[in-house]
């Protein structure tokens, strides 16, 4: 097999700077306060994969209570109320508050601190210098910086479990005036955590951000034109935008909301609030609504944060098995900016049911339908990459062939909720869970496994199991679809997302009878389980693999084009061996009249 | 069909890419005008929805000096940048030093007038809608010119001792750059606060 260990290209402009990096560098400096942008990216990748397992497992004890309310949560249940007390958890069973917590955490967890940071921080980190031909990113400590802030976000987040009172209880998109009120007789509460912790995050990203896009305009290698950008890339730098614009909002409603409930303003309290049939000692005035309209100006904008690299990575991992280029490579670039523009003008359509008036709504309803037709362009140019390819059906690409279909259940059943006729009746149900969750759990995170299979073997110089590979696969496949499908038939039957017992009160005492649903929580949950059995073959692949995986038999396993595979495995400090230059586009691959089926990006002619 | 695959052009002879100081600090901008249009936003959209007195009409009066005095300083450290390209040493120090003063000048102004709002006229934070989104904006800005100081004081304590040379020019154009958008925001401000809203 021909190897890719030469490195054509000229000149050695980057060796003096290098010279500092000859002596052994202490475990501190070299793990924890590194500045190197590959180690930077492995601390994001096993932080974030850490936190994902952990939103994970609190959805696990949420669905516990849907499908069995009011009885323990096996195996944790005398822990849960042992760390937590009975007013969370009584003799383990899940309390009203405590599911609250949980939801509201397992939101924030999965958003801000599993897949943000896996799919920016540590695909993003990694790949993108390696992909563009750079050293390292333009600002290595402000990046070592934005690691540090992310993590410490973390660990308020996560202190916030164990004060009294609990975690923030308001829902991810934590609304006012509730999340003011909802734990008014602690000072520091759980509320009061989060917004902090949200504070420590959103620095982390812009930092983050900043870093991206100056790195990807900035370090560039010789003859890497914008369009012989890698799409990853691309993707990666329209999400940077994205942070950049969307977070600083987000950023500055916080620490509004943050006086509120600190300071005693009142930015979002309206007067005359009422609560425990007391009223508020506040000086009033304010709007909840301008929370909702800050908040989602940046959670929209989200929704492409965390789409966007997963789609970078799947167009990747395509190009690569099917040994032929994307098809259309430049209409995707130009679907993903257009994305980037119109993801800050349909912010309100999460909004409709606050009364509106029909005309803005009828704005935000066109600009949401506009959204989705660059969405289908990429998705199609995705599909169409296939056709006629000699595909290799390895782990990577099986994961990145289901995103395909998984994201477009996800996309085509967000149409209803972008109407606003149809959303006024599918509002808040459990439609909108199985909705957005199609579009996260089998569409993003399946992008991101595919990106941790695929990338491992340039991390660690070591190949993933591929049995258990697809194993892995297979099973979280069936899992997901088992999870998620009935949840659109429990919201189209009118289920409430708020039920913390799952509707059995509601359906009892409330309407009178189960419509047919019920029994749904019971096959979710148990389907949950599935998928965490599923996970036990990844995570002992995982960390099985970094020391016993088989080793790699060149630097290029998967014989691909791009620069980030024209380094030495793992890339040391610096990442080539010689400053590579760009002499053509990123997806040569089955030139006619090539020796190989693959030219890499360095390669002249 | 495929642009990807077809033969391309050959590798430029030169390379320029713009600094990455510039790109770095134009992002830092972009994102700090996100954060105060937010807070501008806020800031309009209560205005005059006040139920309780003080009003900004009875209580603000016109910053005139202060303005002066901080987009007067955008002139000088133009001035000190330009001095440093050329190597002068001197004429920065004395530039950047009259920015300081200035900037130094303006926060001094604002306190000032803030102690006249909470102690003449008892306008504080939690007193009314003004009151909130008043002092949260131009607190938000006079953080910004807080920061702005403490990074000009480093330079202008670096330079006294001699460390500052003719090549780190480029670090102290990225600073003006902070700098000018520092005066900028204060000119929004300035016409939203005092001149919309009163």
């Amino acid at each position: 097999m021909q190897t890719a260990t030469t490195h054509p290209g000229s000149g050695a402009a980057h060796a003096d700077s290098h010279a500092h990096d000859h002596h052994e560098p202490s475990f501190l400096t070299k793990y924890i306060f590194s500045s190197d942008h590959k180690i930077i990216g492995i601390q994001y990748g096993l932080t974030s994969l850490l936190f994902l397992l952990l939103g994970f497992m609190l959805m696990l004890a949420m669905r516990q209570q849907l499908a069995y309310p009011n009885q323990p949560i096996p195996i944790v249940g005398g822990l849960l109320s042992k760390v937590l007390g009975n007013d969370m958890a009584s003799q383990g069973v899940m309390q009203a508050d405590l599911y609250n917590a949980f939801g509201a955490m397992h939101g924030t967890i999965m958003v801000f601190l599993a897949i943000v940071p896996l799919a920016f921080g540590a695909f993003g980190n990694y790949v993108t210098p390696l992909q563009i031909g750079a050293p390292d990113m333009a600002f290595p400590r402000l990046n070592m910086a934005s690691y540090h802030f992310f993590f410490w976000g973390g660990v308020v987040m996560l202190a916030s479990f164990f004060i009294p009172g609990g975690a923030a209880k308001s829902g991810w998109t934590s609304y006012s005036p509730l999340a003011t009120v909802a734990d008014l007789n602690n000072v520091i509460n759980g509320q009061t955590l989060w917004l902090i912790g949200m504070v420590l995050l959103i620095t982390s990203s812009l930092l983050g951000a900043v870093n991206f896009i100056a790195t990807i305009i900035q370090l560039r290698a010789k003859g890497m034109t914008w369009m012989r950008l890698p799409f990853f890339v691309w993707a990666q730098f329209v999400t940077g935008f994205l942070l950049l614009l969307a977070f600083p909002p987000l950023e500055a409603a916080g620490l509004l909301q943050l006086s509120d409930n600190v300071l005693g303003t009142s930015f979002f309290l309206p007067t005359g609030l009422v609560y425990n049939g007391k009223q508020l000692d506040v000086s009033g005035g304010g709007s909840p609504l301008l929370w909702q309209h800050l908040f989602w100006f940046l959670a929209h904008p989200e929704v492409y944060v965390l789409i966007l690299p997963a789609m970078g990575i799947v167009s990747e991992v395509i190009a690569n098995n099917t040994r032929k280029p994307l098809w259309g490579y430049r209409s995707m670039v130009y679907a993903a900016l257009a994305i980037g523009f119109l993801a800050f003008i349909v912010w309100a359509h999460h909004m409709y049911m606050t009364g509106m008036g029909t005309k803005i709504a009828t704005f935000f309803q066109t600009t949401t339908m506009m959204i989705s037709v660059p969405s289908v362009i990429i998705l199609s140019a995705l599909f169409i990459s296939l056709w006629g390819g000699s595909i290799r059906f390895n782990t990577p690409m099986l994961f990145a062939l289901s995103f395909l279909p998984m994201f477009g259940i996800g996309g085509l059943t967000g149409l209803p909720l972008g109407l606003n006729a149809s959303d006024i009746y599918l509002h808040d149900s459990y439609y909108v869970i199985g909705h957005f969750h199609y579009v996260v759990a089998p569409g993003t995170i399946f992008g991101l496994f595919a990106g941790v299979y695929f990338w491992f073997p340039k991390i660690t110089g070591r190949m993933m199991n591929e049995f258990w590979g697809k194993v892995h696969w297979f099973f979280s496949l069936i899992a997901m679809n088992l999870i998620f499908a009935p949840m659109f038939i429990q919201g189209i039957r009118g289920m409430s997302r708020r039920m913390y017992d799952g509707g059995a009160t509601y359906f009892s005492v409330g309407v009178g009878a189960d419509p047919g649903i019920l029994w749904l929580n019971k096959f979710i949950t148990h389907a949950a389980v599935l998928l965490a059995v599923a996970q036990i073959p990844f995570i002992i692949n995982f960390v099985w693999s970094i020391w016993f995986g088989r080793k790699v038999d060149s630097d290029n396993p998967w014989q691909a084009t791009t620069l980030d595979w024209q380094t030495p495995t793992p890339p040391p400090h610096g990442n080539f061996a010689s400053t590579p230059v760009a002499h053509r586009g990123p997806y040569d691959y089955s030139v006619p009249g090539a020796k190989r089926d693959f030219t890499p990006q360095d390669q002249p002619n | 069909m495929n642009a990807a695959s077809t033969p391309v052009p050959p590798v430029p002879e030169t390379w320029n890419l713009p600094a990455k100081g510039r790109v770095g600090m134009a992002c830092l901008i972009l994102a700090e005008s996100a954060i105060f249009i937010i807070f501008v936003v806020a800031y309009v959209f209560y205005l005059g929805k006040d139920t309780s007195g003080p009003m900004p009409r009875q209580v603000l009066e016109l910053p005139i000096l202060n303005s002066i005095c901080l987009l007067a300083s955008s002139a000088t450290i133009t001035f000190a940048v330009r001095a440093l390209e050329r190597g002068a040493v001197g004429a920065f120090a004395a530039g950047w030093a009259a920015t300081v003063a200035l900037g130094g000048y303006f926060l001094f102004g604002t306190a000032l007038e803030w102690k006249r709002l909470i102690q003449v006229h008892g306008l504080t934070l939690q007193t009314n809608l003004f009151g909130t989104t008043f002092y949260s904006l131009v607190g938000l800005h006079a953080c910004h010119v807080i920061v702005g100081l403490v990074m000009l004081l480093i330079v202008l304590a670096l330079t006294l001792l001699g460390r500052v040379r003719r090549e780190h020019a480029w670090r102290t154009d990225v600073l003006a750059l902070y700098w000018h958008f520092v005066d900028a925001i204060w000119i929004v401000v300035f016409t939203v606060v005092y001149i919309i809203g009163r």
